[in-house]
């Protein structure tokens, strides 16, 4: 029997802690679409993925009404392009970004993500056409979003993409300067990407995936916040304990609608991704449940021990909620969608050297971090293997998405809109990293024993 | 299936039988009910099953947030699963 009070929690968390389902998203591979014509491929596609994502707005907006739970992004991911348009013969595949845009459109989903290409160890043909049609696509589309596989645990991290990358984050700024660069936002560098990430912009279908599938990206920073400001002062193993129930319970949310939608849709249900998703909404930010812990200011000293245990304690809580965990899994540190985190960068406690820190633990990587239009692509590079080489090492997911924004300097802010937010713009370091990108070649796969 | 309608307001009288008598006209039977009025604040609780609803569900959802809105109240109507995911292993 249901306990009352057991009732008004749920609905408090739903109501002023925003509590929120932040994503369904729909995996369709593509593989069957491949087509020697650039215009029957596209065609192919365009069908694919409108047949069958057809009913997944309406099923969204169908179970949110009938639980009350609110599921913010309704999203569609498709097997990387780089391999479905292989087979064509053209130069860029700008036109089937704009295919799968339209796509988009037709479902009502906000975001599609698959413009995408995994090159840890090399690029084929195919992946440099996808890679050098990035920036063109970030401009001839809204809803497209684009990833790029540079490095892994197993492969070592691939510097001649990595140096490409760089100089392809920057000309994306300029070709979207006019929105203050806001195609980076939708381009993601990744080392040990996964296959089932509902989470955008990184998200694709992999390979291994079945033809199509439901993953459930949850949320709710303001859940764990709230129930932390209930242990104040308290030692960590009751931190650690209050973390991994509100984890549990959020998951729970996850898994029911997953379950719910897969059954409507009649496609599998795939994972759910246990995230600690923040938005700009005061109330929903991952920086003030750090800060709950303790810390003055996020960023200042202790702000990787916070962050390693809140990340850690999530998986936890969430592990035994669902019976498949997957995705990215753990706590999100995005600068421009955290009101916590825009007001720590903005008073300089929160600097690029501490969140590169933090993305040791963290669940992803250096997200959503504005910096001086004058920016060069080597620094970009130089940051992006860095990046990469974390993952690499720990054996974790890392990612880069960075706004070079055009004009900007420190201090500027760059409105992106939405749930994207806004970030201040944070310095970089002067010196440069030139030579060390133009190197090129492959940094070796790291050795898995004799850890220290 | 069984669904939670939660009513929340100011006191008045009628609530209870406004409440219920919509819900019996979408043939929504209440099983159970738990109300309270505190600092003149109305708040009731009921399970009711609606497996012989006659409108879908999500209709249902918003009739009777149409219903708390002529009243001056809230009322909301969410699927018992929900509470059940979330507080039970």
């Amino acid at each position: 029997m249901l306990n009352y009070n057991e009732i008004l929690a749920t609905q408090d968390m739903i109501e002023k802690r925003h509590l929120d389902i932040r994503t369904i998203t729909m995996g369709i591979s593509l593989l069957d679409c491949c087509d020697a014509d650039l215009s029957v491929c596209c065609a192919k596609i365009y069908r694919k993925i409108t047949s069958h994502a057809k009913d997944l707005v309406k099923v969204g907006e169908e179970i949110e009404k009938e639980f009350g739970i609110p599921i913010v992004n309704k999203r569609i991911s498709v097997t990387p392009i780089s391999l479905v348009a292989a087979a064509c013969q053209t130069e860029s595949y700008v036109e089937i970004a704009r295919t799968l845009d339209a796509a988009a459109k037709t479902c009502g989903v906000n975001f599609i993500g698959g413009f995408s290409a995994l090159v840890q160890k090399g690029c084929t043909d195919s992946d440099w056409k996808l890679i050098r049609s990035i920036p063109e696509a970030m401009k001839a589309t809204e809803r497209v979003c684009a990833s790029v596989n540079v490095g892994s645990t197993k492969a070592g991290i691939n510097m001649d993409a990595v140096a490409e990358m760089g100089r392809i984050v920057k000309k994306t700024a300029e070709l979207t300067a006019d929105n203050d660069g806001l195609g980076c936002a939708k381009l993601v560098v990744f080392a040990n990407a996964v296959e089932d990430n509902p989470f955008m912009a990184g998200a694709f279908h992999g390979v291994g995936e079945p033809e199509c599938v439901l993953n459930v990206g949850v949320s709710g920073p303001g859940v764990v916040y709230h129930a932390l400001q209930g242990v104040k002062g308290q030692p960590f193993d009751v931190v650690a304990e209050t973390i991994k129930k509100t984890a549990f319970q959020v998951t729970r949310m996850g898994q029911l609608v997953g379950r719910e939608a897969s059954k409507r849709l009649g496609v599998p249900f795939g994972i759910v991704d246990l995230s600690l998703a923040p938005t700009p909404a005061v109330g929903d930010s991952v920086a003030r449940i750090l800060e709950e812990m303790g810390l003055e200011v996020c960023g200042t000293h202790g702000t990787t021990a916070a962050l390693a245990m809140l990340n850690d304690a999530v998986k936890k809580g969430g592990v035994m909620a669902s019976n498949h965990v997957g995705g990215l899994s753990g706590a999100f540190i995005p600068v421009s969608e955290d009101e916590g985190m825009i007001a720590a960068a903005e008073s300089g406690t929160l600097v690029l050297d501490k969140l590169e820190a933090m993305t040791c633990v963290c669940s992803v990587g250096l997200d959503m971090i504005a910096v001086p239009g004058d920016t060069s692509a080597a620094t970009i590079s130089a940051i992006i293997a860095d990046e990469a080489a974390i993952g690499m090492v720990n054996s974790k997911t890392t990612a880069v998405r960075i706004i070079p924004a055009p004009g900007k300097v420190v201090g500027d802010r760059v409105e992106m809109g939405g749930l994207l937010g806004s970030a201040p713009v944070m310095p970089v370091h002067d010196k440069g990293s030139e030579l060390f990108v133009a190197r090129g070649g492959r940094i070796p796969a790291p050795l898995q024993s004799l850890k220290n | 299936m069984k669904a939670v309608v939660t009513v929340v307001g100011k006191d008045r009288v009628g609530i209870i039988a406004n409440v219920c008598t919509a819900l019996a006209g979408f043939e929504v039977n209440v099983l159970d009910i738990n109300q309270t009025v505190m600092q003149g604040y109305f708040t009731m609780m009921m399970v009711v099953e609606v497996s012989m609803c006659n409108v879908p569900l999500a209709e249902l959802v918003t009739k009777m947030d149409e219903l708390g809105r002529e009243m001056g109240l809230s009322i909301r109507v969410q699927r018992e699963d929900i509470f059940e995911a979330m507080h039970r292993i």
